[in-house]
């Protein structure tokens, strides 16, 4: 018994420090960010202000260039968009842009996270039947391929035409961009076991269904937990398209048509949808990896993605 | 223990294998006959490409043979199959990473239908049998190399299956572990009655634990010579240092020979040493 290992089945060794870690070496990636942008502009933005200043305010640095790119218009300065969030979305509101946008946020997350259950959903189907079937597999898959070249600015509309402006929608655009990288990773999961651990079920006269449920599923989740982290973003990013010509109004699709609208008059604005459009997606994503790791918690490290 | 009346468990009469890889075929197995008789434990040995795995999954009905016939109790292998005659143990203990030792047990008898409350107390049961009922709870990857396969042949015997399928079990742990273990599979054997078919690389294993070693030859894969041990029962450290034991060695050893050498033509044969070694380079590679 000379290497027997006793310690008890626990979490990932180490998991909460690289979790902490995570989070503080992206926030110096973010302050990073903010010192180049900052940078570019005071080389070669407009003259600065003190920050919320009336026009005709003492001038506090005078960029040595001016480059177009990094005019107030283009690239509004950090602060202002973070300013901007305690403003009133728009002129008399009740809400300031923070609580708008978060409002927004929130509603168009229920859309992304809806369609994205009916993409995994679709795609973890989809994925079962080829893996079982390589003629279907060889008919089908092309067109799956295929449906993912159709522009989905082009493929909005059309579904927009066929059930109506609405929430249904809005959901099916994010579902048609969330099954995609299921379907093709659980192709892929779906074969991942041990080939001998097939041999095994099929020596115990294992049925398909169980052969599914107890080795080809669970040899799958590290494939299927990846392709469920691209399906988070893709079904905000196809809820917020979809929202457009869907017709809702409650969400951050509307408020960065809006805020486009009146870039000339607040850029920050945008700026600010921008960032809590990136933000969603980035608590989505964590959601997911949550749910792996607790899942996965038991398995050896290198099976953990 | 065994005796030459007992009825035969696996009867394989004629079987060939030839595998087709493009346009080329390969022959793996040719004209094996062979009768292991219930209670019997029998080892397959030759060097790498002898068809000795192949030979096991064809009665573990795991592929089909291209001709010849194959009779598990009187059945097909594949009604055996589905009969849940088989239990198999592979090199690899193939534990599934995401389930405990215990849970790894009961796969087969969940799958077989049994309630939940005696897949549960046969699972212990043959946890202590292996000696690892403190270990319930684990998972496979917190467990050593050896005790990994002990669960394996757990797994394997926890459904009472009429025949042991083992393909090199004990080819990926050290020698002393895998005496170790020798000794525990001739236990749990001597305890349960099985019959087990026994593909291994090593002389000595084979003939430590077997009723039979069955001899082949590669290229193509047959069976070149069946030596019977006649060693005394219970076999133990005393068993590994008798002058029979080492006579019976030598006689596999120069069986194994043989075929290398029939199989090499005249310039191998003429340098015996030399032959053997290339069958133990050959050991190291599969």
């Amino acid at each position: 018994m000379a290497t027997v290992a006793t310690r008890p089945p626990s979490t990932g060794d180490g998991a909460r420090p690289s979790w902490v870690r995570g989070v503080v070496v992206g926030g110096i990636v973010l302050l990073g960010v903010a010192l180049v942008w900052e940078g570019v502009k005071f080389l070669g933005g407009v003259p600065w202000r003190e920050p919320l200043a009336l026009p005709g305010a003492p001038v506090l640095h005078d960029p040595p260039f001016r480059w177009q790119f990094a005019n107030d218009l283009n690239l509004p300065h950090v602060w202002n968009i973070v300013l901007t969030f305690f403003e009133p979305w728009q002129r008399n509101a009740d809400q300031n842009v923070a609580q708008y946008l978060i409002g927004t946020a929130l509603y168009t997350w229920r859309e992304a996270a809806l369609g994205f259950l009916l993409g995994a959903a679709l795609g973890l189907f989809l994925a079962t039947l080829f893996v079982h079937s390589r003629l279907l597999e060889r008919a089908v898959v092309p067109y799956v391929v295929a449906s993912q070249t159709v522009p989905i600015v082009a493929l909005a509309p059309m579904i927009v035409f066929a059930v109506g402006p609405s929430v249904a929608a809005v959901v099916i655009v994010a579902t048609y961009l969330t099954f995609f990288p299921v379907t093709i990773a659980m192709i892929r999961g779906l074969r991942a076991f041990d080939p001998r651990a097939m041999e095994l079920m099929q020596s115990y006269a294992a049925s398909r269904s169980e052969i599914f449920w107890k080795l080809r599923l669970p040899a799958s989740l590290p494939y299927l937990f990846t392709a469920l982290k691209i399906a988070a973003t893709a079904s905000i990013v196809g809820a917020i398209i979809g929202e457009g010509p869907g017709g809702i109004n409650d969400g951050l699709g509307r408020a960065i048509i809006t805020f486009n609208q009146y870039y000339i008059t607040g850029p920050e604005k945008l700026w600010a949808a921008i960032v809590v459009s990136a933000a969603l997606g980035i608590g989505f994503f964590a959601l997911v990896r949550g749910a792996e790791v607790l899942l996965m918690r038991d398995r050896p490290a290198d099976a953990q993605g | 223990m065994t005796s030459a009346q007992a009825p035969a468990v696996v009867r394989l009469t004629g079987v060939d294998k030839v595998f087709h890889v493009g346009d080329q075929t390969t022959t793996a197995l040719t004209g094996i006959d062979l009768e292991i008789r219930r209670g019997e434990f029998v080892s397959l040995i030759g060097p790498s490409g002898c068809g000795k795995s192949t030979l096991l999954r064809i009665i573990a009905d795991l592929i089909d043979p291209s001709g010849g016939e194959v009779a598990i109790g009187g059945k097909t292998a594949g009604d055996a199959r589905r009969a849940r005659d088989y239990g198999m143990v592979f090199q690899a203990p193939v534990l599934f990473d995401w389930r405990t030792v215990e849970d790894n047990v009961r796969l087969p008898l969940e799958i077989m239908g049994w309630d939940a409350a005696r897949r549960t107390s046969k699972a212990r049961e043959m946890l202590d049998l292996v000696e690892l009922g403190d270990f319930l709870k684990h998972y496979p990857y917190q467990l050593s190399g050896g005790m990994q396969q002990r669960v394996a042949i757990a797994r394997a015997l926890a459904f009472e299956p009429s025949i042991l399928l083992m393909d090199e079990p004990f080819g990926a742990l050290d020698e002393m572990t895998r005496e170790r273990m020798n000794s525990e599979v001739l236990d749990i054997w001597e305890r349960t009655g099985t019959s087990v078919v026994f593909v291994t690389h090593s002389i000595p294993e084979a003939v430590f634990l077997s009723s039979r070693v069955v001899v082949m030859s590669a290229r193509p894969g047959r069976i070149t010579r069946i030596i019977d041990v006649d060693l005394p029962r219970p076999r133990n450290e005393e068993t590994r240092e008798s002058t029979h034991y080492f006579a019976l060695v030598t006689d596999v050893r120069e069986a194994l020979r043989d075929g290398q050498a029939g199989r090499d033509g005249a310039s191998a044969g003429g340098s015996g040493t030399g032959s053997l070694d290339r069958v133990r380079a050959e050991d190291g590679v599969g």
